[in-house]
């Protein structure tokens, strides 16, 4: 049976959901799915892809710089390491974020993806919507789940945009990195991480 | 369905508002994080800076609100909008145990979550807030499994342990993470047992498929956190330690000398709850010394205790 190994990033967030759909991918792709929560630079070593879930992306740079995981991931992502970032994770793997609508544009903390992210860009919980949505290359419907999600203001033309709602990208690829502003760990759909797990190879 | 989600129009599809899925969903956002009490939004901002995940806005601190004494009510409207306009991160605020109406507003002015909670004076003392009315999620407080369950009967989309608020002493928030855990491991043993299931979902007053759920989950259903008495990276890593998805800290942070720091290591302490050397060097970072001084829980009168509030219903 064919195993990989993918790392969770540990350090703040929907760790756990984003683990069992991952795992339920695998069962159904016939790979054998072996977890590692990443929170040090050396907990990389061996690692098939990893994912970033769904949290606070401020809470997490904070953390991932402190123990060094970022710098050394960051440069991992540089080279080419298959990554999948949903909502949170979607925004540490830009290029440009804004943290709110007034403020100037930073560099992300992976900027991986050539895209200007804007933090809870929907809006505060109160406008926290799910939505069914058609995601043709990956080739399922799924009831996607937007929580103080970003929205992808502007992206590269290279950046293959999987999906759309009200106009914006929700779900994007450039080679193997995959990020989406909606969280498919909620959807009870493992589709998109059986997509993600073909990235992987 | 007990559920109330509102459906909306957006250009040419529906999309959904207020569901059970988005309230659980919000709280398994702030996983693995620190919620930190703020009476301001300077206070909010050093939070957000450390690395907290949402913040808490109060009037006053626990061990404020306990040593003046008096109602204690939902926090000024004004000082919460001005938090929300200052910080990023999540917005949490209080409401009175049973205050329909105080929660009422703090959806209106659009808080991320409330928190409805035995710090506060109870304002109902026959029934909590029916939170399957609301769109906004509730976290509640617990001191066992069958106080958990029938807050989330009630629609809370959270728990946390109620502790002993304002205390800067963790002995509570751990005899109630205690409890709760054995009460999950009783209702897992008697997960092919019905007559057993029912006895024990008569006994927590709560319903057979709701004992049902938590054996087949083998955990409580929503994110479940610590709370009170929380003061040091230490306790925070110990409730961790405890299978806590999270800790909030009041008192503990901003009624000590070293807030700043205090907060940073905390936070620290949480994510790295499962590696000694990083939670000893989170703990390095604060002098005991600088700690809030604390009460001896068994010290306390009876009456004196805020866990007890909403407990029998």
């Amino acid at each position: 049976m064919k195993e990989r190994t993918i790392g969770l990033l540990g350090l703040q967030g929907a760790i756990e959901e984003h683990e069992a759909s991952i795992k339920e991918a695998g069962t159904r792709l016939g790979i054998e799915i072996n977890i590692r929560h990443v929170l040090l630079p050396e907990d990389l070593d061996g690692l098939d892809g990893i994912i970033m879930p769904g949290g606070e992306s401020t809470a997490m740079i904070k953390q991932g710089t402190k123990s060094g995981l970022l710098p050394a991931l960051r440069k991992r992502l540089a080279d080419g390491f298959p990554a999948f970032g949903t909502c949170a994770g979607a925004i540490l793997l830009a290029k440009h974020v804004k943290r709110d609508a007034k403020s100037e544009i930073r560099e992300g903390a992976f900027p991986v993806i050539d895209m200007t992210i804007l933090r809870n860009g929907y809006g505060r919980q109160k406008d926290s919507f799910s939505v069914p949505l058609h995601i043709a290359k990956v080739g399922t419907d799924l009831n996607a789940v937007f929580i103080r999600a970003p929205i992808i203001e502007e992206i590269h033309p290279e950046v293959d945009v999987l999906a759309t709602f009200d106009g914006h990208p929700v779900i994007v690829q450039k080679d193997n990195v995959l990020a989406s502003t909606f969280h498919p760990e909620l959807s009870g759909n493992p589709d998109v991480h059986s997509y993600f797990l073909k990235l992987v190879g | 369905m007990k559920e109330r989600k509102i459906l909306k129009e957006y250009g040419d599809v529906e999309i959904t508002l207020g569901s059970t899925n988005l309230k659980r969903g919000f709280a398994k956002m702030v996983k693995h994080g620190v919620v930190m009490d703020v009476t301001n939004p300077t206070q909010a901002g050093i939070a957000e800076d450390a690395g907290a995940v949402a913040v808490m806005v109060l009037d006053k601190l626990p061990a404020d609100i306990r040593a003046r004494g008096g109602v204690a009510r939902m926090a000024t409207i004004q000082a919460i909008k001005e938090t929300m306009e200052t910080v990023s991160i999540p917005i949490m605020a209080k409401c009175r145990i049973g205050h329909t109406m105080e929660a009422r507003l703090l959806e209106e002015i659009g808080v991320d979550m409330i928190d409805e909670s035995e710090v506060l004076t109870p304002a109902n003392e026959a029934s909590h807030v029916w939170k399957w009315d609301f769109t906004v999620p509730f976290v509640n407080g617990c001191r066992d499994l069958g106080e958990a369950l029938r807050r989330i009967e009630e629609g809370s989309a959270m728990i946390r342990t109620k502790g002993e608020a304002g205390t800067g002493n963790v002995a509570e928030a751990i005899r109630h993470m205690r409890l709760v855990n054995n009460g999950i491991r009783q209702v897992v043993a008697a997960k092919d047992n019905p007559q057993e299931l029912m006895i024990l979902a008569r006994e927590m007053k709560v319903s057979y498929e709701t004992v049902l759920k938590v054996a087949e989950l083998g955990r409580l259903p929503v994110v479940n956190f610590a709370a009170g008495g929380i003061a040091t990276p230490a306790d925070a890593a110990m409730m961790m330690q405890m299978n806590c998805d999270g800790v909030f800290v009041g008192s503990g942070i901003y009624k000590s000398e070293d807030p700043e720091v205090r907060a940073e290591a905390i936070v620290m302490a949480v994510t790295h709850w499962d590696n000694p050397e990083k939670v000893a060097e989170a703990q390095s970072m604060v002098s005991e010394r600088a700690s809030m001084p604390g009460l001896d829980v068994s010290t306390l009168d009876e009456g004196k205790k805020l866990q007890l509030r909403g407990a029998n219903i």
